[in-house]
């Protein structure tokens, strides 16, 4: 069977874009996305677009996309899986390519969130948790996540430092990102000093509600061969799964089953371990959530989370360096681009063109992107020969 | 009737919505599967183990332990006028879980993980349309429950 590769990522700034609709933050990352592979748009026969659409004013966002972009009459359409789209977005690219419907697509993530109030977003994200049951008690995204952080302090001893440790890891590279939000390192101090969010979360405990665009080109080996020569990275390994909506079904409390089930399957795919991979990016909504990540991706015993962090073992240098672009905290989560900005980060890491955050010897790479607080999650690794 | 319950509501239109009428007249209800006999909380219309479309209501007793909680200082749409509010998962001894916000009897300087807790039917008496829920209080407390007609 033939491999699907990348041939051309393109990433646009992320933040509060006051100065920019949906569709010309697209276009930043589309366009950018055409220099870096050297391609035209022709040479594109369909398109997989990654968004929520609950944030957009503008119904139907794909249309508005593919006018703007010039993409017609080529097909597309949205995938949507919460904070899991732009993944579940290049799943489907591949799918579309191994299926021999297409050759070369592209994945289009865009978000525009600010639009909305914070409130508003906390609604609308609270949403997200099981409303029958659990929204009509006011629960919120970083309440979820907190619960879970709270009962992982409990288990395992993990700390407050600790949280914030990830966080002034993820600032720390996020100054080293010109796309990110956030260019500011911040100390622990200043992490624990911030207003409480959800207890025992602060402010530097959660990522930030962003707008920003990201796109990413895949393509058939032959024509990946031919557009990208021998800086085509290869999506080998692909894993998705769900876990229950509600935590009142929730089979554990201290660990994301979506993510344990998607990293056991794109690992046995690309025929790989955790030990094997060289760079991460994972879903740091919240600091628990990069701490749960180490654990279900296996780059640390259960519950020792804490400590991989407290030994910077995810620092450039460290065992398995995780989000040396910022993460979520640090870059700003536009949630339906997410996924999409962490496949762009991992290219470029396996090409050898991250500059000062560049992992020496990067040759697998795995994305870990979940959707909700732990509904959905996909996982990929990324291989260069 | 279901759309009482919560301060917010989603879900107008359930299979379940006796829920609320047995929560108005203090009674905390799940389901038992006719066929199968497997026990749901929160009730289910369709049961998960076996599929099957035909439920009794069965009455929990709300006792629980705290499995965990979170201050909500940050409150969404909705519920600002409430906030800081905390809210616990509880782990319900006849089985299944639920989420509420913790009652007067346990102040938040009180919560500890894995605290014993009681899950007690509650009518937002200062709304005037019929708005129920439940809260996290202290083992032993008692509340008024309605002859079930």
């Amino acid at each position: 069977m033939s491999r699907v590769g990348i041939v051309a990522v393109g990433h646009g700034r992320f933040g509060r874009r006051s100065d920019a609709s949906v569709q010309e933050l697209a276009c930043e990352a589309f366009r950018a996305a055409l220099q870096d592979g050297g391609l035209e748009r022709k040479d594109i026969d369909g398109t997989v677009i990654a968004a929520v659409p609950e944030y957009h004013k503008q119904r139907s966002l794909t249309g508005v996309i593919l006018e703007y972009l010039g993409l017609n009459p080529l097909a597309g359409w949205l995938t949507e899986d919460a904070c899991a789209s732009g993944s579940a977005a290049i799943r489907t690219a591949w799918m579309a390519i191994r299926s021999g419907l297409h050759q070369v697509v592209a994945v289009i993530g865009c978000q525009k969130m600010t639009e909305l109030t914070t409130p508003e977003i906390l609604a609308l994200m609270g949403r997200v948790g099981e409303v029958q049951w659990e929204s009509i008690f006011g629960t919120t995204f970083p309440g979820y996540y907190a619960m879970l952080a709270r009962r992982h302090m409990h288990e395992y001893g993990t700390t407050k430092e600790q949280l914030a440790a990830v966080a002034v890891k993820n600032h720390y590279y996020g100054a080293r990102n010109p796309h990110a939000m956030f260019r500011k390192e911040i100390t622990i101090d200043k992490a624990l000093g911030s207003p409480p969010v959800a207890s025992p979360f602060q402010v530097f405990d959660c990522c930030a509600n962003a707008d920003g665009a990201a796109v990413v080109i895949l393509a058939e080996e032959e024509r990946a061969r031919a557009l990208g020569g021998d800086r085509v990275v290869w999506l080998d390994g692909l894993g998705a799964a769900t876990t229950t909506m509600s935590l009142l079904r929730r089979p554990t409390l201290v660990s994301l089953p979506s993510a344990v089930e998607a990293a056991r399957q794109a690992y046995q795919m690309a025929g790989v371990g955790p030990g094997d991979i060289k760079v991460a990016d994972v879903h740091d909504c919240f600091t628990i959530a990069e701490i749960l990540a180490y654990e279900d991706l296996g780059f640390c015993e259960r519950g020792q989370g804490g400590r991989f962090i407290e030994e910077r073992q995810s620092y450039l240098g460290g065992k398995t360096p995780v989000n040396v672009d910022g993460g979520l905290k640090a870059k700003g989560h536009p949630i339906g681009t997410t996924g999409v900005s962490m496949t762009c980060e991992i290219v470029k890491q396996l090409r050898g063109e991250a500059g000062e955050r560049q992992v020496e010897g990067a040759d697998v790479g795995l994305s870990h992107n979940v959707g909700g607080n732990g509904q959905y999650c996909f996982v990929h690794v990324y291989k260069k020969e | 009737m279901f759309s009482w319950f919560g301060k917010v509501n989603f879900t107008p239109h359930t299979k379940v919505d006796e829920f609320a009428e047995h929560l108005r007249q203090g009674r905390l209800m799940g389901s038992r599967c006719t066929k199968c006999g497997q026990q749901s909380f929160p009730p289910r219309a369709d049961c998960p183990a076996c599929l099957h479309d035909e439920f009794e209501w069965v009455e929990w007793d709300g006792k629980g332990k705290l499995l965990t909680y979170t201050r909500i200082d940050a409150a969404p749409t909705g519920f600002q006028d409430m906030g800081p509010y905390v809210i616990g998962l509880v782990e319900l001894e006849q089985g299944g879980r639920l989420v509420a916000w913790f009652g007067e009897s346990i102040p938040e300087d009180k919560i500890a993980m894995d605290m014993p807790v009681q899950v007690v039917p509650r009518v937002f008496e200062e709304i005037e349309e019929i708005k129920v829920y439940y809260t996290l209080e202290q083992p032993g407390t008692s509340w008024h429950r309605a002859p079930r007609g």
